[in-house]
């Protein structure tokens, strides 16, 4: 069954993509979409069925060369299956909603068929992504991490009839090679240090690897700490945080439904994945967690920033996406594993449903992307207004603080994002990554309020004509965004317990079952005393530990956040839904109640305004120290190097030669190669003639 | 036949490239069509007798297998034989060249003798893979010059006489190199006899000539004579600036060749005569190789990212993988070798198929310039569907075959410097970048300009040519343990030989010595 929902959706990429011309058009895409339905399915049976052990199915031999040796192979436990419901519940549902979204492409000619290309693109996507969540040893999972790559590649270039979308693109696939790099580097260490890339050798070999050192480049590192720190490079790129996240907002020149997929809900959560696939040897590798929780933090506050002033509604939610990886990271790197995954699958749902509702309102405004000439569209398409509605209600947090029912009430982003919020402070009390997180949330609400203001309230703005033709999508875009609604708002709740309840459900759900046992206090007896509220009683329950690598997400011993976020102070608890409040009130004034605000305020602090819509100067300071120089440098070894230097000196006699020589040549013209071929010839017989003679004289 | 199979694969070639010659007579359409097909055939049949090659080789034997053994003219030698190092370089040359043949059959200048040149070509190619005897090798690879010398000088470009006499004249510097040093080796052994050579120790005592001290001695200066020769096939930088020229000047199907096999005998040499044969040279000259290697990897790639002209920037690009080659070589391990023969093999596919991609727009534009071409996918998708897979496959994709070998070599050369293998590692961002930059200016974008409108896709010849080289790439990407299995065993053997020569010779302590 494994098997089956992992190549479904390559066969529907391969019929879609060739067999078009045999079956339609229109059939290949259905036959697309129905088998990854058919793979969505499987998986929530996968995912349902799933009691938390470990299985491995393997399929073919792979590299193998010495002591390596790799294959192709299934792993499945609860990480896997986590990301199997995400991707292909998200996948089937993007696939639905492009039969209405690509129907008419303004972007290509009447006659020109492009939606089986589209379909193609989007299984292959998906099929990949799946290899990569499945991958039994890093060098199958560099294979997924890679073959999204390609596919985010050619999907953003979709339109390759647009410069910008061919740039985009490019830059996609070459900043997450940069990535990629460190990711490869990582992976030549550990299976320097430990002989193997799979992964079950590798969790063995976790606490060894904490007491080894390794040389690389110019010094000795703690093995586990450096290779952590390579992986996580890899994660970065992919996961498009701080330093290499310049990709991702270019990105959004794909087709919408893309953007929701790829750029949204799936792959750039791969990077997020890594890092929890490999908590059993990130628990030994304390500098590295706090790296992934440093940029972490950096990025959800970078990414809120710049959110606030952007223009392009896609771009918004781009950077709303980078921001929310921050916090998967920050929950990662302070080693509450479930719950970053937990904040990945309800982002899933909220973030792919606007985007997709974002592109029901391009869909409407012909393609507008600018929020400046949108505007009271709230009457005009209202199911997509309803839909953006509760995935904004979601992304900001809304719920009903401090009430507990056996789990939190809320939208699915309340519960999970205050869940990350509490394990920084239970991880760091009043550290810099507990404020950068709450001073996100602020930056979150007010750009998400200020991106539903923008385009559903007010009065319309810009083209008239776009506005009165302005039209609600057909039933297959609104379907998708009905069915992602209901994950947006439950599945926080639902979902609750068994990513961030108690520590024995936790550990129930991820088959964590060893013998070792480590005891649990709270944190900080002194605010501890008074919560009664929190969970479920004994607070000195013991805790199964297992071996690292026995379930699908290890906690060390002396890693108890997850249990201490359980105890945070009240304010603590609070203060995301406050930083909510505030975001929405902020966004209200700015965009409701007096609209000459925004202006104004950009007026007197110019710089600062200038700084956040140029995001930080990221791509000027790039072009300017990376690819300019590349191009000078290249351009110098050439006509410098290879022309002027190698050519000029050390064949400066030969190539005094050569001139004589085509002089000759072109006097005789090709009659002469032959006579110059027939001379060497000769000088071949007589050297072996000397040679002959030479052996029998011995 | 299983006794002479070698031979056999050697010479049918030969043999009908004699036919041509002799038997063939007129320049008419129906002769040059005649000339074809012979050729055709001729290497269908060496490309089918080279399976029973595949499928009678033992992997788990690491000495010779199909070894012949005669007396040859002025009582020299002619042996033949291969093991799991040298066994598929002969099947990919037996491959490739149909292909070869296919791919130029709109050729209408001088037809027979281009395939007379073509087919001589083949049977020196597979006598270098093949040669058991120095001397028979030596024949063999500065033969191999000349066909691919005259297909530059006649069937080439505008400069092709300059690209061809500066290819020659490179070529010709390191062979004269190694021919002193192949005479230095038969003094010193007594014989040319390659197994028996494998197994002789040549001295590795420092000494001192003029003041300079040379460690590792005799055998330090053979490998560097047997280095410049190789060095210049690889091409390694810096010696590698014939190599663009060439590419750019010779005709598609001698790209093809050139760089799908004739780069490789470098690297089979190598592994052939300089790791096995003089381990203590190789130890003291390999960080050198090592650096050398790297350097061509960075700095060819960023010269591919200034080019104007495709078939240079792919000739770069060959430069900067054949980088990965000399590298995994000399990580002298497992992994390293596995890959840098994998990476051969695998180059063979993907850089053939790259600069017959460049041939069919040449063919139908005359230009090889970038900024001649735009928008090819309006009105070639097929083209655009299998130039991107080349691509791919060219910047070390996973699934296809260009990853198992850059994969493989970086892991080797990771366990012995990391200072290398993180300056390596670059090139796959700086592969990435050049590629699809080409790819981009290429095939993408809307097409604007005039003389492209009318421009076809690619003919049902052009597609079943491609076929079988999409075919490996993905195939062996995919599923690489048919190469593996192959090489593996006799890889073992080399890399065991080497540590224990190493030992033997007492090289460690003479270094700890000094």
């Amino acid at each position: 069954m494994e098997t089956l929902l992992l190549f479904a959706p390559l066969i529907g990429a391969l019929i879609c993509g060739f067999g078009w011309r045999l079956i339609g058009e229109q059939a290949a895409c259905v036959v697309a979409t129905g088998l990854l339905f058919l793979s969505a399915i499987l998986s929530w049976i996968v995912f349902l069925g799933h009691d938390g052990t470990k299985e491995q199915i393997e399929i073919l031999r792979w590299i193998s060369s010495g002591t390596l040796d790799t294959s192709w192979a299934i792993r499945l436990d609860r990480l896997t299956a986590t990301m199997l419901i995400v991707i292909t519940t998200v996948s089937s549902l993007v696939h639905l909603y492009s039969f209405g979204y690509m129907a008419h492409d303004e972007n290509f000619e009447e006659g020109h068929v492009y939606k089986p290309r589209f379909f193609a693109y989007l299984s292959f996507f998906t099929f990949a992504m799946l290899m990569l969540v499945t991958a039994d040893n890093l060098v199958q999972m560099f294979f997924g991490w890679e073959g999204v790559g390609v596919a985010s590649y050619l999907l953003i270039g979709f339109y390759y009839k647009k410069p910008s979308a061919n740039a985009a693109a490019i830059k996609a696939f070459v900043v997450n090679r940069v990535g990629d790099f460190g990711f490869a580097l990582g992976i030549f260490a550990l299976f320097f240090l430990v002989d193997s890339i799979d992964m079950d050798v590798i969790f063995a070999a976790a606490p060894e690897l904490a007491e080894t050192n390794l040389t690389f480049l110019w010094a000795e590192w703690n093995a586990a700490n450096l290779v952590m720190v390579l992986l996580f490079i890899g994660a970065m790129g992919k996961s498009a945080q701080l330093i290499l996240h310049t990709w991702l907002p270019d990105a959004m020149e794909g087709p919408t439904p893309v953007s929701a997929l790829i750029h949204a809900a799936t792959m750039v959560t791969a990077g997020v994945f890594l890092v929890c696939r490999m908590s059993p040897l990130l628990e030994f590798a304390p500098d590295a967690k706090n790296l992934v929780v440093i940029i972490g933090s950096l990025t959800a506050f970078f990414a809120a920033t710049v959110g606030l002033v952007q223009n392009d509604i896609k771009r918004v939610i781009a950077y709303s996406t980078c921001s929310q990886l921050g916090y998967m990271f920050v929950a990662a790197g302070v080693g509450v594993y479930s719950v970053a995954m937990f904040h990945l699958l309800t982002h899933a749902f909220f973030k792919a449903m606007l985007f997709l509702g974002a592109g029901s309102v391009i869909h409407a405004m012909h393609h507008e992307q600018d929020m400046r000439n949108y505007g009271g569209l709230r009457d005009k398409i209202p199911m997509t207004f309803w839909a953006m509605m509760i995935g904004t209600l979601a992304i900001t947090g809304v719920g009903i603080p401090l009430l507990y029912i056996g789990f939190p009430v809320g939208f699915a982003g309340f519960v999970s994002k205050d869940a990350i919020i509490e394990s920084a402070y239970a991880a760091a009390p009043m550290g810099g990554a507990f404020w950068l997180l709450v001073i996100a949330a602020l930056f979150t609400s007010f750009y998400s309020w200020r991106l539903m203001f923008m385009t559903f309230y007010g009065k319309p703005r810009g083209d008239k004509h776009a506005h009165e033709h302005a039209h609600e999508s057909p039933n297959t875009m609104l379907v998708p965004l009905g069915v992602l609604a209901i994950g947006a708002v439950f599945s926080g709740m639902v979902f609750y317990k068994p990513y961030f309840g108690s520590d024995e459900s936790v550990e129930k759900f991820f088959g964590i079952s060893g013998e070792k046992h480590a005891i649990v206090q709270p944190l900080g007896a002194a605010y501890a005393a008074g919560e009664s509220d929190a969970k479920e009683g004994d607070e000195h329950h013991g805790r199964h530990v297992g071996e690292p690598g026995e379930g699908a997400i290890f906690m060390a011993a002396e890693n108890t956040v997850l249990h201490d976020a359980h105890y945070v102070p009240k304010w603590v608890k609070v203060s995301p839904f406050i930083a909510m409040l505030l975001g929405l009130f902020t966004a209200w004034m700015f965009y409701i109640r007096d609209t000459s605000l925004p202006g104004r305020l950009a007026r007197s602090q110019p710089i600062l305004y200038q700084f956040l819509l140029n995001k930080w100067y990221f791509d000027e300071v790039y072009d300017l120290i990376f690819t300019e120089p590349a191009k000078r440098v290249g351009s110098f070894f050439w006509k410098r190097g290879d022309g002027n230097v190698i050519d000029g000196t050390i064949n400066g006699v030969a190539m005094g030669i050569v001139p004589f020589f085509t002089r000759l040549a072109g006097r005789v013209q090709s009659g002469f190669m032959f006579h110059y071929a027939f001379a060497m010839v000769i000088g071949i017989v007589i050297l072996i003639t000397w040679f002959a003679i030479g052996g029998s004289a011995n | 036949m299983l006794d002479s199979l070698l031979t056999l694969i050697t010479f049918t070639p030969l043999i009908a490239a004699l036919i041509l010659a002799l038997f063939l007579r007129g320049e008419d359409e129906a002769a040059q069509r005649s000339a074809k097909w012979v050729a055709l055939g001729a290497t269908t049949l060496t490309f089918v007798l080279s399976i029973f090659l595949y499928t009678g080789f033992d992997p788990a034997n690491t000495g010779f297998q199909f070894v012949e053994e005669r007396e040859w003219l002025l009582g020299l030698q002619y042996k033949m034989g291969v093991d799991g190092i040298s066994v598929l370089f002969v099947l990919l040359t037996t491959f490739l060249m149909p292909l070869t043949i296919a791919a130029c059959w709109d050729v209408t200048h001088r037809v027979k003798d281009y395939m007379i040149a073509f087919l001589v070509l083949e049977t020196l190619m597979i006598g270098v893979f093949c040669a058991l005897d120095l001397i028979l090798f030596y024949l063999f690879f500065e033969a191999g010059l000349i066909p691919m010398f005259l297909i530059i000088g006649i069937w080439g470009g505008k400069e092709r006489i300059y690209a061809s006499f500066k290819f020659f004249l490179y070529t010709l510097l390191g062979s004269v190199l190694m021919l002193v040093a192949m005479i230095a080796m038969y003094l010193d052994a007594g014989t040319t006899d390659i197994p028996t050579l494998l197994t002789h120790q040549f001295g590795s005592e420092s000494f001192s000539v003029l003041g300079i001290q040379i460690l590792g001695g005799a055998q330090t200066l053979m490998f560097l004579a047997f280095f410049a020769s190789f060095a210049v096939k690889m091409p390694m930088w810096p010696v590698h600036t014939w190599l663009p020229d060439a590419h750019v000047q010779a005709p598609t199907a001698g790209s093809v060749v050139l760089a799908a096999i004739l780069l490789k005998m470098g690297g089979y040499g190598f592994l052939r005569f300089s790791l096995p044969m003089f381990p203590v040279g190789s130890e003291v000259m390999g960080p050198l190789v090592l650096w050398l290697s790297v350097i061509a990897i960075v700095y060819t790639s960023l010269v591919a990212l200034a080019q104007e002209d495709m078939k240079k920037l792919i000739a770069y690009s060959s430069v900067a993988h054949m980088g990965y080659v000399t590298m995994g070589i000399f990580a002298v391990n497992q992994q390293g070798i596995d890959g840098a023969i994998f990476q051969m093999l695998s180059h063979g596919f993907i850089s053939g198929a790259l600069f017959l991609c460049v041939g069919v727009i040449y063919d139908r534009m005359h230009t090889r310039e970038i900024d001649a071409y735009g928008g090819l996918v309006n009105r070639m998708p097929a083209y655009a569907l299998i130039f991107m897979l080349f691509t791919m496959a060219n910047v070390g994709l996973p699934g296809t075959s260009g990853f198992i070998g850059e994969f493989l070599t970086l892991m080797g050369i990771f366990q012995k410097n990391t200072w290398i293998a993180m300056f390596a590692t670059t090139g796959v961002i700086l592969s990435a970048a050049y590629a699809l930059w080409l790819y981009r200016r290429v095939v993408m974008g809307d097409l604007i300009k005039e003389s492209l409108k009318s421009i076809t896709d690619m003919t049902p010849r052009e597609r079943a040519v491609f076929a079988p080289l999409v075919f490996m790439t993905i195939f062996l990407g995919v599923y690489p343990a048919p190469v593996l299995d192959m090489i593996g065993p006799s890889v073992a053997a080399l890399v065991d030989n080497y540590s224990t020569a190493l030992l033997d010779s007492g090289f460690a302590t003479q270094v700890a010595g000094n």
